[in-house]
């Protein structure tokens, strides 16, 4: 069993963080994961983006066509990767900078205000992990508690005065999650 | 009572710049070196004979700017490269636009011996005491204590060795004809620049050998400041270790009031 | 030691700090940047030598240098910095010390991009320096493969006084993955007997490349052939998946290999009884290993991230004796299972031409694909 997650948004956002989050997650949970980050000038104060592999056996591809997961936090993001979702799979999309809905009737599309949500938790630059947070709610991998440890274990040391925030922005952005109804806005 | 409007153009694109929005991180300094070039290149009407050649570094899309002629080198060879053009070509105004990882760390033998040999180019070295495209290393030119990416600690120089000073060097040199230093850090420098580069060209263009216009720059990108600190850092940390100043220039030149 | 999540690039400098490197010369170029500032951080701390190079070409000279002491020693680069060390690499084979290097293979011919891909195969598994000889290539797919291979390459180089190429590509430099790092060895104390580290109480000893009477170059050769002969017997290394009842396989390398993996497993899904074989050493090739596979197979699908560099070597063991076939992405384009799940189909549906040119054909059937404008 393999699932697949792609992070898309500018550069700066926090796309390659969230990413890892995951990943140390899933190491942690005893699983197979890769994490592999787009590179290169086209970074540069343009988009990012990561994928992460979650698997019970020896990963093949590091990069597939359909992930079952993605998040995008920005409208090229959306534009980008919403028809490339895996059908039944999920979309959490950065409702704040993108001024459309969904287009897709065959996957589950979660639009969340994530940057509103951050910035009422006091810093707009945790929109990461609201967004992050909804993913995991929405997508039976790993389970909130198991991110939040990961979060916990693996955070920086010269990070860790973030760790409250970011543990109540995964909180925040799960609860947003499970709040809305089923399909696109 | 009538008033009449006159509408007058006081800044625009010069001729010999594309339209082509530029690559460059916002703040970078290697775009108004970009627009001094070809301001020179346009008021000397030599667009259409002049043959640039990029180098590797952050302005390696350079000749996507520059309405003329360009080639592409490989990192460090663009003096090789424009030498090889202007033999051929010697009417052409060949000109070198190149990084200090490019010009003064892989390719320091070939600078070296284009000046040496007097090679009828120009050449503008944009020291921006940093490897700007990829991502910040250590240049030659970064200074005692600075800390890249590839001197985590700082420069020690006592493992890292100094800092080169390629224009004070490269006047050393028989064949150099004009060889100076100027900085882009506010109007009254750049203004400086400018003529600088306009003289450089003129030493091409009066067979004089070899010219080099070494351009303080900014990288905040890199130095991990804003544009505007930036600014600042390059006047209070580089222009006391890379003086603003002439260092040859060939007694044909002296009388030339640009 | 636990698994940690390791980027490819600083697992591979950090497995080389642990198995007891001394000296890294190198010059920073994408996609391998972070590996040279790993050592530029840990290698001073640790009292060991670190050095940026001016270029590419004084950094393997630096490398040479420090070789001739019998320390471990290492540079990293990519293709266009590889290229430039070419002259360099010959002079350490010709001297027979000891090398590690490892290329993070990117885009080319020429600066290309900073995208992964393994144009570079010919280069470092056929071409080289001038003169006669044979470095050990090893091709990791995943990180941990990638820290097990750099401390092998040190052990192999010693071994055999030989280079030994690390073959990575941007995927493995910038992947992560939980990987296990090695244990910290210490530096060694004691120093084989052909290091030149000052005549101190003993006969002078000359390490150089030039043999000026060509009889005697002969016999350098010579010795440089047994040498190779030894290292094809002893040091091929491979991994099969699903070969066991396998009617046809796949053969890739590296991320090829591993990207392989996935759509070898979708074909299982879908009943097709198709295995993979990865090489981990491009050189010595496994030659008998698919030599093996030929009465059972029948067909071999080859999967590169080049226009089939790897193809001529496969088909040079299998000599017309299975039909071939061949899936490559060029210039830095990465192929998705997909793309490869639907080669293996149409080889099982409509299984492979006896004769004619995989490459060819391949070309034929990539031309609508490609995308020649955007
Ligand atoms: C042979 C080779 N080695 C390394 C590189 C990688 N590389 C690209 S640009 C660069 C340094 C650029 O620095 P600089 O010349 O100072 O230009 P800047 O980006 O600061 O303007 C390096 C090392 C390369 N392209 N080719
Ligand atoms: S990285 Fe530095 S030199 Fe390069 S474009 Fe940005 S600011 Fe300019
Ligand atoms: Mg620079």
């Amino acid at each position: 069993m393999q699932t697949e997650i792609l992070i898309a948004g500018f550069g700066g956002q926090g796309v390659l963080f969230a990413g890892q989050v995951l990943a140390y997650a899933a190491m942690d949970a005893g699983c197979e994961v890769t994490w592999i980050p787009s590179y290169g000038p086209e970074m540069r104060g343009g988009t990012a983006n990561c994928t992460v592999i979650i698997s019970d056996e020896e990963i093949g591809s590091p990069l597939v066509l359909n992930p079952r997961g993605v998040i995008a936090l920005n409208l090229p993001s959306l534009d980008k990767y919403e028809p490339l979702v895996k059908p039944g799979g999920v979309l959490v999309v950065n409702s704040s900078l993108v001024n459309r809905g969904s287009r897709r009737e065959d996957i589950e599309s979660v639009f969340i205000p994530a940057s509103e949500i951050a910035e009422s938790l006091g810093n707009r630059r945790l929109l990461n992990m609201v967004a992050l947070g909804a993913l995991v709610a929405k997508l039976p991998v790993l389970s909130l508690d198991q991110v939040k440890r990961a979060l916990e274990d693996h955070l920086p040391e010269r990070h860790k005065q973030f760790l409250q925030a970011n543990l109540q922005a995964l909180d925040a952005g799960a609860s947003f999650a499970l709040s809305v109804s089923r399909v696109g806005v | 009572m009538e008033t009449t409007l006159s509408v007058q153009i006081v800044y625009q694109r010069p001729r010999s710049l594309t339209a082509v929005p530029m690559h460059y991180c916002p703040g970078c300094t290697h775009g108004i070196a970009h627009r001094l070039i070809a301001e020179v290149i346009d008021e000397l009407g030599i667009r259409e004979r002049t043959i640039g050649v990029a180098p590797v570094g952050c302005s390696v899309f350079a000749y996507n700017y520059f309405d003329c002629d360009f080639v592409e080198a490989a990192h460090g060879r663009a003096p090789a490269m424009a030498t090889g053009i202007k033999r051929l070509l010697p009417d052409r105004v060949v000109f070198t636009y190149q990084g200090d990882g490019d010009l003064a760390s892989i390719g320091m033998g070939e600078i070296i011996h284009a000046a040496g040999r007097g090679e009828n180019i120009t050449v503008f070295f944009i020291n921006n005491a940093i490897y700007g495209m990829t991502s910040g290393q250590m240049a030659p030119t970064t200074l005692p204590g600075q800390k890249t990416t590839s001197s985590p600690q700082g420069r020690d120089v006592e493992t890292m060795g100094y800092p080169l000073r390629m224009a004070e060097l490269l006047a050393n040199l028989d064949g150099a004809g004009y060889v100076v230093r100027r900085s882009l850090h506010d109007p009254k420098n750049i203004r400086m620049a400018k003529k600088a580069i306009r003289l450089a060209f003129e030493t091409q263009l009066r067979g004089l050998g070899f010219a080099m216009v070494e351009l303080l720059s900014t990288c905040s990108t890199n130095w991990g400041l804003s544009p505007l600190e930036s600014l600042r850092w390059l006047e209070e940390h580089m222009i006391p270790y890379y003086p603003i100043g002439d260092f040859k220039v060939a007694e044909a030149l002296q009388a030339i009031k640009v | 030691m636990a698994k940690e999540l390791l980027k490819g690039n600083i697992a591979m400098a950090e497995a080389a700090i642990r198995a007891g490197l001394e000296g890294y010369f190198g010059y920073p170029i994408t996609p391998q940047t972070e590996l040279l500032e790993w050592m530029a951080e840990r290698m001073p701390a640790l009292g060991r030598a670190f050095l940026q190079a001016e270029s590419e070409v004084a950094a393997i000279n630096m490398l040479y240098g420090a070789a001739c002491t019998g320390a471990r020693v290492m540079t990293s680069s990519s293709s266009p910095g590889i290229s430039l060390m070419m002259e360099g690499l010959s002079y350490i084979a010709g001297t027979e010390v000891p090398a590690v290097i490892i290329d993070v293979v990117r885009g080319g011919p020429g600066l290309g991009n900073i995208a992964p891909s393994q144009g570079d195969y010919n280069q470092i598994v056929h071409g080289g320096g001038h003169g006669d000889y044979h470095p050990i290539v090893l091709a990791p797919a995943s990180v941990q493969e990638a820290v097990d291979l750099v401390v092998l390459a040190f052990d192999l180089a010693e071994k055999y006084r030989t280079i030994v190429f690390i073959m990575a590509d941007g995927n493995i430099g910038q992947m992560m993955e939980p990987a296990e790092l090695p244990p910290m060895r210490p530096i060694r104390t004691e120093y084989p007997d052909w290091a030149v580290r000052g005549a101190m109480g003993r006969e002078r000893r000359i390490l150089s490349s030039i043999y000026i009477d060509p009889k005697d170059e002969e016999v350098t050769n010579y010795r440089l052939l047994q040498v190779w002969n030894r290292i094809q017997a002893a040091e091929i290394r491979y991994r099969e998946y699903f070969l066991e009842d396998a009617d046809y396989v796949v053969i890739g390398f590296g991320t090829a290999g591993r990207i392989a993996l996935s759509a070898v497993r979708m074909a299982r899904a879908e009943g097709m009884r198709v295995g993979l074989l990865r090489p981990i050493t491009l050189s010595p090739f496994p030659h008998p290993q698919i030599e093996n596979l030929i009465p059972q197979v029948e067909g071999i699908l080859v999967v590169e991230m080049n226009s089939g560099q790897m193809l001529e070597d496969v088909q040079k063991a299998v000599r017309g004796r299975v039909p071939v076939e061949f899936y490559g992405r060029l210039g830095g384009m990465v192929p998705f299972p997909d793309e490869i799940l639907a080669e293996i189909r149409r080889m099982c549906r409509e299984g492979i031409p006896p004769d004619g040119d995989p490459r060819q054909r391949w070309m034929k059937r990539f031309a609508p694909i490609i995308r020649w404008h955007d």
